[in-house]
């Protein structure tokens, strides 16, 4: 009881200005006479979201899947590729030059050439996501594993540990709160991916219900759409800050890169 | 047979740092006997940490050799028990598992070190902490349960570097006499200890010979031998010789005259 109260307490403030702003919005919509297909009432963005015209639930589950694949693949690339990097020399400087080039290309516009190669559906997708995402995690990954106290792997080398073995049971956890830190950046990426991949071409998803809105003028359908995204994104980063406490409860209280 | 642990003959050592070349030792020449129990007192910066390294086959001396058991040092040597001068414990390890880090990163099975991990830890007075993590101890605990983890495998060498810099007083001397249990002060087997410290009337107590230092570059100015009686006890600490030793080494060590 206590804990919930406190809980509602420190969030007022949030609570309140969204009200507030809430209620601004609408009576600037209903009393200051802006048109409903520039700017939509709260009220009709609501009837928006619970309008049984629109699959959302079809639409949600196809953006989030590609988020999340988006993620995955962003994730298990970039630690792959970040621990090549820290693991030797020579890989690092045969693979950093490509790296650093695909980051540099804008990713948005190389959007519709995946499309061209692979077609519409949701791995395109994915994978726009998973390239403007996966970049921060090979540099944090690298950076964790390679910027270590000295003195930590000189107690690797007192006891004569093999190299896979410091990297285990050294490099590797000391590695984690960077990995995470970056990874909450690829949660973020891999929300814009799957959107920019469904306006460039796509039936489904929530990216394709606001290019589709374009034609019909139904602006509170876009809003909705955009309700749903930003909820979709705030779970998937949440899923991130969750992992990080739960992988790296040593390294509370600000100590994550 | 050779009963030389340590054998350094005119080392040398000079960082390459940014700002140019910084000469940390030079002339170093030190014999350290099987079961002696060296302590070593110098300023800050006189090389002490480093004289540690090298002997312990982690850094190279630029110069002189170095042998350890007989045998040239080259790489990091086997058989030793380091303590390092920051606790340098593994933040995402209990402390329990950071005392058992030396079994694992050997390739022993950590479940058979576990008894005696929980014997050092309650010698250190941290068994009811096995299960914390480093970053809820204070300085001078991490300093304890790195000592632990340097022991766990009962190596014949051990390297200290400024191991009790962060006790308090009383702990401090809880720790000394422990640790001259753990050296087999009263037993015919002992270690072989190269101990730092920052304190004089510790380095008297503890040691055989006090070995002091004076800095840029670090070499040695004194040797001093320590005959007070063995078992030390705290009225050995109390006693007048102790006193005068202390003094000598501290007039060394300022170049005053008191
Ligand atoms: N890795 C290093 N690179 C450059 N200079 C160093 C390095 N380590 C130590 N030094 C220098 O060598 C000298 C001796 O350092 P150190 O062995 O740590 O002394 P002490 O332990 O006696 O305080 C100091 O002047 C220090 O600045
Ligand atoms: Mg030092």
């Amino acid at each position: 009881m206590m804990r919930s109260m406190r809980w509602l307490v420190a969030r007022l403030p949030t609570v309140s200005l969204f009200v507030i702003l809430l209620i601004a919005w609408q009576l600037a919509v209903s009393v200051g006479g802006i048109r409903e297909y520039l700017l939509p009432s709260p009220a009709s963005v609501f009837a928006a979201l619970t309008n049984g015209e629109i699959p959302w639930s079809r639409h949600i589950w196809v953006t989030a899947v590609e988020i999340i694949g988006a993620f995955v693949i962003a994730a298990v690339a970039g630690v792959f590729l970040g621990t090549m990097i820290a693991w030797s020399r020579i890989i690092s400087q045969a693979l950093m030059p490509f790296l650093v080039f695909v980051n540099t290309l804008p990713k948005v516009a190389v959007a519709p050439l995946f499309l061209i190669w692979m077609g519409y559906g949701i791995l395109p997708n994915m994978l726009i996501g998973a390239m403007i995402g996966f970049f921060p995690v090979v540099i944090n990954t690298a950076v964790g594993l390679t910027q270590i106290d000295r003195d930590l792997l000189d107690l690797g080398r007192v006891f004569s540990a093999p190299k896979w073995k410091v990297f285990v049971k050294i490099r590797i956890p000391n590695a984690y709160p960077f990995i995470l830190s970056a990874l909450k950046i690829t949660a973020t990426s891999a929300v814009v991916g799957a959107i920019v991949g469904e306006f460039v071409a796509s039936q489904r998803g929530l990216g394709y219900v606001i290019i589709a809105t374009q034609s019909s003028m139904d602006t509170a359908v876009a809003f909705a759409a955009l309700f749903w995204i930003s909820l979709v994104g705030l779970v998937t980063f949440g899923i991130v800050a969750m992992l990080t406490r739960i992988l790296t409860p040593w390294a509370e209280n600000g100590e994550n890169p | 047979m050779n009963d030389e642990v340590i054998q350094l003959d005119r080392v040398g050592m000079i960082y390459q740092a940014a700002s140019g070349p910084v000469e940390a030792l030079s002339d170093i020449s030190l014999n350290v006997r099987r079961g002696e129990f060296i302590a070593l007192v110098g300023p800050s910066g006189c090389g002490k940490s480093t004289l540690l390294r090298i002997v312990a086959g982690l850094r190279p001396a630029t110069r002189g050799s170095v042998k350890v058991n007989g045998a040239e040092v080259t790489k990091p040597i086997a058989a030793v028990g380091m303590v390092f001068q920051a606790a340098v414990l593994l933040r995402w390890r209990t402390i329990l598992d950071n005392v058992l880090l030396p079994a694992e990163l050997a390739g022993l099975d950590p479940r058979k070190y576990r008894e005696r991990a929980f014997e050092l830890l309650r010698l250190t007075g941290l068994e009811d902490f096995a299960n914390k993590r480093p970053n809820e101890l204070s300085g001078g605990m991490q300093q304890r349960a790195s000592l632990c983890r340097a022991l766990l495998l009962d190596p014949p060498l051990l390297l200290m570097d400024e191991p009790f810099g962060a006790l308090d007083a009383m702990t401090r001397d809880d720790m000394n006499l422990e640790l001259l249990r753990v050296w087999g002060e009263s037993s015919a087997q002992r270690k072989t200890i190269l101990f730092v410290t920052h304190s004089i009337p510790e380095a008297v107590f503890m040691a055989d010979r006090v070995v002091v230092m004076s800095a840029r570059p670090g070499r040695i100015a004194e040797i001093k031998p320590i005959d007070l009686p063995r078992p030390r006890t705290v009225q050995v600490r109390a006693t007048a010789r102790a006193g005068e030793l202390s003094l000598d080494i501290f007039e060394k060590l300022t170049g005053r005259r008191s």
